[in-house]
């Protein structure tokens, strides 16, 4: 095993650039930390359907379990760490190990019509609603 | 006083378009072997013909373009994270062979291999008993 105080100086330096910090600064991004809940989600919704979206980069769909019982999501994974034989780690801020993660979306959705695609470590997955609960359009006729 | 002074910098800031992309700092990890450096870096959302990495005096730059995935108008129900571009720079300390970086970009994941210098290789020296 290799520890963390044989590995030396890290050979990298971030540079500390003005424009970087007026970026995150001045517009008000947050930064990309762990805080809170892994993964982060974002939900939006159409008249048919939920998305749920979470950013896994380097997993494969099949390290990821999404289940689905009438409003409630539940996503669940594992991001491995590998570090090969005879290598000196300097840093290491991608997080990795277990996550398990439940949501409550507003309504209730046809679980077995979920769909789960993966792109580019961007999971989304698209929950159509019950029928029940999309808006309905109604067509009003003029009475003359 | 002078006359042509600049607005302070918060003013010129102001004058400029209010819609900027954000821009983010990709996770990192690095680690080193004894004739490499590996720099892997997360990316979600950034495809191959949007990733920029550039090597110069000792300064390594990634630039991955991740383009919005959802609509302008899009009202989020949860909103934990935002998307946009990611930048970040290094300077590396050890000496580098920059004609032999290689990059490989798979599931949102960067992973950048910069062999070290012959020179900065450790090298084994033989030693006869006498």
């Amino acid at each position: 095993m290799l520890s963390r105080r044989l590995a030396g100086a890290d050979p990298f330096t971030q540079m500390q650039r003005e424009m970087d910090q007026l970026f995150t600064g001045f517009f008000g991004a947050a930064p990309r930390n762990g805080a809170g809940a892994y993964p982060a989600l974002n939900v939006w919704e159409d008249a048919e359907r939920f998305y749920v979206e979470a950013e896994l980069p380097g997993m494969k769909l099949e390290d990821i379990e999404v289940f689905v019982q009438q409003n409630e999501l539940t996503l669940k994974g594992e991001r491995k760490h590998a570090l090969a034989e005879g290598t000196t780690e300097h840093r290491r801020e991608r997080g990795a190990g277990a996550f398990h993660r439940t949501l409550a979306l507003p309504a209730e959705v046809e679980a077995a019509q979920a769909e789960a695609t993966l792109k580019d470590g961007v999971l989304t997955i698209a929950l159509p609603k019950l029928a029940a609960v999309k808006p309905r359009r109604i067509d009003v006729r003029v009475v003359e | 006083m002078n006359a042509t002074a600049t607005p302070p910098a918060a003013c010129q800031r102001a004058q400029q378009p209010v819609r900027e992309a954000l821009r983010y700092t990709p996770r990192v990890d690095l680690v080193e072997t004894p004739a490499e450096l590996i720099l892997t870096a997360d990316l979600p959302g950034v495809r191959a013909d949007g990733l920029q990495v550039d090597f110069h005096d000792g300064v390594l730059s990634l630039y991955g373009k991740a383009p919005a995935r959802q609509a302008e108008e899009t009202r989020f129900l949860l909103h934990e994270y935002g998307v946009g571009d990611f930048r970040r720079e290094f300077r590396v300390g050890e000496q580098v062979d920059a004609t032999k970086i290689r990059g490989e970009l798979k599931d949102g994941v960067l992973t950048l291999r910069l062999p070290k210098a012959e020179a900065a290789r450790p090298r084994r020296i033989p030693v006869q008993a006498s």
